[in-house]
């Protein structure tokens, strides 16, 4: 089934989790993103970096298909999560976004409380048999979270009481409680202070161990400093992906240059 | 180069913060200006409201007070059960015009007993006049309810007449009495000995919100039990029907609806039909549900089902409106976390927007509850003297509703009705208050959980 195009040396002997081929994006007329292709490692973090509007956060709603709730976007070209095309017609969206996760710019936990937040998604999805084993899964998303600390005695208090930082990590902690592969983040610290950002960043981090990370990220400290891999889109086009540290030290392309030292953007 | 600084644009002059200049005055006025209007704007709503509510007050408030008349009637079998048999289909042959002769012999009693003596002039028989024309009724259905009672002497609280009634209420004085031809000042005077006597009695009316409709010439007698059923069963019909069918089509339409020329056309529609006078509902309903459907006429089902119609454009739009200010970060969360559409919908949206959904829901019954002009096109306007059933039966039974039973009252010649239909006014201005006191208590109460 692992029918893939040829990866070439991009790759070395990582293991592809997302591959994305010739992907157009069009809202209505507008042509949003321009032939994409990229390859997403597995237990990495991948940063897309660019101007606004440049496409990024459109193209990471592709890889769990959000852009489906939009009727005028449309999407063209391959994206394969192991090697299983996700717009093909016999995906359903809602089993996809259950193995992609998904953290937005801002944080936006239900209106209800921490407990129920990180257990919506294991209750829908049926991933406890009883109330020990959601108690359990609660516990150990919010572990991994790096909020368990903070909330463990407040687990029926609401989670928009939460700080700014906090509600970022339980949005992050709801997001990983259905056991994704991949996780998708879309500028998930840039409405958060710097604190709260370094939590939220250590946070990212460890989680690069157990799940795919892909982040948006408007601060190019940040890609430099959580990803491994990085990807610079500008005007929808894909100019530059490579490792981080050659994106930041050694671009090659002179559009890359110009953005990472803050003359384009 | 020397005149430089005379050529350049005039700079402003710097002027001190001490003294206020014309702009600036004048920009202060157009402020003032404006705030007075809108206390003057205020101020006109309020006296008008002020001066509605007294005048429905003033002249609403009596009715809910009753002139009683207490007597001891001897329950003359000579009279009522003239064989002496028992036998209740032949008591029953006795008609009103029958029992008469008991009152005016307890008149007769009660006015010996108290040493009255009636006015030259007032015979026994214009003195049972005091009593209302439905005291005589009164005594049958307790004579037909149980025949033992023949024989014994019972304590009857009767209405008083209507011009009794008024008398004791300013309607009727000395001098209108003279002119009218259904009380006498003599009557007048026989009352007030009586009430003296502690015979004749003004109580709260429990009957006015109990009793069904009385004739023309019996006002003390009618009550709006039959309009207020009859509102309550239209209530539950319209409920019952609009909340379902409102929230299901709004939330269809904002959230799982295709943006395309057909809902753009179901949503101009939607808003088209909110503007619908309500007396085009009426006739629809008459077409449709009476004549076609062939529902029974005056039914509470009928009604609700005309007012359903004229509520649900008015809950539509509220509830879209509502699903409308969730943010949609929420719907994305619930998305990204793997609802689906439904769940979102179910789980996340409709809890936020409840509160928005029954603050519509009972706007929209309270605007149906005081409608009036398409129930009186489907016969709600009939005069009904019997109660509806208990539901569901009662749904298709004749009924009244409140409404129409103060456009009703307002038609009577008595001045006594105008009385009573100021008093619906009031029955109708509460339960009104009451359910927008709900909706803001039900409101205050979703909103504050979170």
């Amino acid at each position: 089934m692992y029918d893939a195009p040829n990866l070439g040396d991009a790759v070395d002997q990582k293991e592809t989790k997302i591959t994305a081929r010739g992907v157009q994006v069009y809202y209505g007329d507008t042509h949003a993103i321009k032939d994409v292709d990229v390859d997403i490692e597995a237990k990495a973090v991948t940063a897309f970096i660019g101007p606004s509007g440049c496409g990024k956060s459109t193209f990471l709603r592709c890889l769990n298909r959000m852009n489906d709730t939009i009727d005028v976007c449309r999407v063209e070209g391959d994206i394969l999560i192991d090697g299983e095309d996700i717009y093909d017609k016999r995906v359903d969206p809602v089993q996809l976004r259950a193995k992609v996760g998904m953290v937005f710019q801002k944080p936006n936990p239900f209106p209800k409380s921490i407990y129920d937040n990180i257990a919506y998604g294991p209750r829908i999805h049926g991933l406890a048999r009883n109330k020990a084993d959601l108690d359990e899964i609660v516990e150990k998303s919010l572990r991994r979270g790096a909020i368990w600390d903070e909330v463990k005695d407040r687990l029926n208090e609401p989670g928009t009481g939460l700080s700014g930082g906090q509600q970022q990590r339980l949005c992050i902690a709801r997001a990983i409680a259905t056991e994704p592969e991949v996780l998708l983040m879309d500028e998930p610290c840039s409405a958060l202070d710097p604190i709260a950002t370094a939590q939220v960043e250590e946070l990212i981090d460890e989680l690069h161990h157990r799940y795919s990370v892909v982040i948006v990220t408007h601060s190019m400290q940040q890609a430099a400093r959580v990803s491994q891999r990085t990807a610079f889109f500008h005007l929808g086009n894909l100019v530059e992906f490579g490792d981080t540290s050659q994106i930041f030290t050694n671009p090659k392309d002179e559009r890359t240059e110009s953005y990472i030292t803050g003359r384009i953007g | 180069m020397t005149d430089a600084t005379s050529s350049s644009p005039a700079s402003k002059p710097s002027t001190s913060l001490m003294t206020i200049d014309a702009r600036t005055k004048k920009r202060n006025a157009a402020e003032k200006r404006f705030r007075s209007y809108g206390v003057a704007a205020i101020v006109v709503a309020m006296l008008a409201l002020v001066g509605l509510m007294t005048s429905i007050i003033s002249s609403g408030a009596p009715s809910f007070k009753q002139t009683f008349i207490t007597l001891d009637v001897y329950m003359d079998p000579a009279r009522l059960d003239k064989d002496g048999s028992g036998d209740r289909d032949k008591i029953a042959k006795v008609s009103t015009f029958g029992y008469a002769p008991l009152i005016e012999a307890a008149i007769q009693k009660a006015v010996d007993g108290n040493n009255i003596t009636l006015a030259e002039g007032l015979s026994v028989k214009k003195a049972a006049d005091l009593v209302s024309k439905e005291g005589p009724a009164e005594m049958r259905r307790t004579v037909l309810a149980d025949t033992s009672v023949i024989g014994e002497t019972l304590t009857f609280q009767f209405l008083a007449s209507g011009r009794i009634d008024g008398y004791y209420k300013g309607r009727v004085t000395m001098e209108t009495a003279e002119l009218d031809g259904n009380i006498s000042p003599e009557q007048l005077m026989l009352a007030d000995d009586f009430k003296k006597a502690g015979i004749v009695e003004t109580k709260f009316n429990w009957g006015f919100l109990t009793r069904a409709d009385a004739s023309e010439n019996r006002p003390e007698a009618a009550g709006l039990g039959v309009a207020i059923l009859g509102s309550l069963y239209m209530m539950i019909v319209v409920l019952c029907l609009t909340l379902p069918i409102g929230v299901a089509a709004s939330i269809y339409l904002e959230e799982f609806a295709p943006k395309n020329w057909i809902t753009d056309l179901v949503e101009v529609n939607i808003s088209n039909l909110a503007a619908v006078p309500s007396i085009v509902f009426g006739i629809l309903g008459l077409a449709i549900f009476i004549n076609f459907a062939g529902l029974p006429q005056s039914a509470p089902i009928v009604g609700g089902l005309v007012l359903t119609l004229m509520t649900l454009p008015t809950i539509i739009i509220a509830t879209r409106a509502s699903l409308k200010a969730v943010p949609p970060s929420i719907r994305d969360a619930a998305l990204g976390v793997g609802a689906s559409k439904m769940q979102a919908v179910f789980h996340h949206v409709l809890p936020l927007a409840a509160p928005g959904i029954l603050t519509g829901t009972i706007i929209g019954l309270a605007q149906a509850l005081g409608e009036t002009a398409p129930l009186l096109l489907i016969g709600m306007v009939a005069f009904v003297r019997e109660y509806p059933g208990a539901p569901p039966e009662g749904f298709f039974d004749p009924a009244a509703a409140l409404p129409v039973q103060v456009y009703n009252w307002t038609q009577r010649a008595d001045p006594a009705f105008v009385e009573r239909a100021s008093g619906a006014i009031i029955v109708l201005l509460v339960f009104l208050l009451v359910m927008n006191a709900v909706a803001i208590i039900l409101r205050r109460r979703f909103e504050r959980r979170w």
